[in-house]
């Protein structure tokens, strides 16, 4: 009998292509670009081969392209990712993504007493503060408490 | 370009530009030689305190009646809705129908910022948790320029607890608009936070950090002493390894220079010996008499009237 050959996630007709990803971070952007809500074809894999990074996780979502300041939203969770759009079977653009200046609603504040953790329906709201060693701090609007990287917690 | 700081919010000290911080002080100047001024004339200011507080308060309700203004608000939350759970953003929409300026202190950090992004009336900060008291800042700036005739390239030194302290921090902040010089004196459990320190560093002004007081008085022009908060630390243990680390006494400013003053935001407990209070430098009284005059600036200044 012929073995069965491993089943590989079939490319896309349209749609965005979310490559490079660490692998245990896919969860984490599937969520943080709302893809647990689309009602088109959204296909994911993790702990994938990478000859660049060991393993990796990508994700493909079809007929769904993503503006700039959305896809940077990830980057503080995948700095790696890279973004390739397809069009007919084609990819028509390929990017990285960059940590942006403001981050909005995608975070909570470290602080427990920041006014985002103790009442209801404050948004999030913080400046990205990046140190010469390339580190990451959020500063909050609001408490101007600084959230550094190993404090990230996601909405 | 004539100053205006109408319908501006004041919540963090940094808000206001140096030359803003400077209008508001001779706005202040001009009310301590005339404190009787019925700007306000009926207008009515929210005074809203979630959490008690003896000196803001009191100071921001005579500063209103002495512009001649109607206070309406409470000093604690009992007996109000927000007990019954009502959000803060609805607290303060409806407040904000009623008065023509908020004044509110809460305890929970960064709910001025929020209040004023809520409110159509401008919000002044009156303290948000271990965040922010701008106005306590204000006051701070208007007594040593006063004492000092001056803000620019003064020796400061800030003694106790650097790292809860929130006057302390607006106030490391606000100098380092006028090249000030600083000397930290903590012990090491409550040092000046490193972001706190980044704006010294920012600017590329002289500190010294020390563990004795004794060790900075001679070449300081304030010695601003603060109390070591009991209510900010999480460990009560911590709290009693540190609460006696500093106590001035009137003998120690033997060695001070003639110009050196004692600030203190008060409440005091044991840090400044009551022997100092007849010193000639001991200034914590009528700072906190300055609070007042600071106030009655900023009110005048947002509401457009000065």
């Amino acid at each position: 009998m012929e073995k069965r050959k491993e089943l590989t996630v079939s490319a896309i007709e349209n749609g965005t292509v979310i490559d490079h990803i660490p692998a245990d971070k896919v969860f984490q952007v599937v969520k943080i670009l709302g893809l647990d809500k689309v009602t088109t074809p959204v296909y994911f894999g993790t702990n994938v081969e990478s000859k660049k990074y060991g393993t990796k996780g990508f994700i493909k979502a079809s007929n769904k392209y993503f503006a700039p300041e959305e896809v940077n939203k990830i980057a503080l969770v995948a700095p790696t990712a890279s973004i390739i759009e397809i069009k007919d079977f084609e990819v028509i653009r390929k990017q990285t993504v960059s940590i942006p200046d403001r981050i909005e609603n995608i975070v909570k504040c470290f602080n427990p007493n920041c006014v985002t953790n103790k009442e209801h329906d404050v948004p999030t709201k913080f400046v990205v503060i990046k140190d010469a060693e390339g580190n990451i701090k959020l500063h909050c609007h609001y408490c101007e408490k600084n959230t550094t990287q190993d404090k990230l917690e996601f909405i | 370009m004539s100053i205006s700081l109408k319908n501006r919010s004041l919540i963090s000290i940094s808000d206001y530009t140096p030359e803003e911080i400077c209008h508001v002080l001779d706005i202040a100047e001009d009310f301590e030689k005339n404190p009787h001024q019925n700007l306000l004339n009926g207008r009515i200011i929210a005074s809203l305190f979630f959490e008690p507080s003896t000196r803001t308060r009191l100071s921001f309700e005579t500063a209103i009646q002495l512009l001649g203004g109607n206070v309406i608000g409470f000093s604690s939350t009992a007996g109000t809705s927000i007990q019954k759970g009502e959000s803060l953003a609805d607290t303060i929409t409806m407040v904000a129908s009623y008065a023509d300026l908020i004044v509110m202190r809460n305890p929970i950090e960064g709910s001025a910022r929020f209040a004023s992004e809520v409110s159509k009336v401008p919000v002044i900060n009156a303290g948000d948790g271990a965040n922010q008291h701008p106005t306590q800042c204000m006051l701070d700036l208007y007594s040593i320029r006063k004492t000092q005739g001056t803000l620019e390239n003064l020796e400061i030194t800030l003694v106790g607890d650097l790292k809860y302290g929130r006057t302390v921090h607006s106030l490391v902040e606000a100098m380092c608009n006028f090249n000030a010089k600083f000397n930290l004196v903590s012990p090491v459990e409550l040092k000046l936070p490193s972001v706190v320190k980044q704006h010294i560093k920012d600017r590329n002004l002289e500190y010294h950090q020390y563990t004795e007081l004794e060790d900075a008085i001679p070449h300081s022009d304030i010695i601003y002493m603060t109390r070591i908060q009991r209510e900010r630390f999480p460990d009560p243990e911590e709290y009693e390894k540190v609460k006696n680390s500093y106590v001035l006494r009137n003998a120690m400013l033997d060695a001070s220079k003639p110009n050196c003053r004692v600030l203190h935001p008060l409440p005091r407990v044991n840090e400044i010996h009551v022997d100092v209070d007849a010193n000639p430098k001991a200034y914590y009284f009528q700072q906190a008499q300055n609070g007042v005059y600071a106030r009655q600036a900023l009110i005048a200044s947002i509401l457009g009237l000065k």
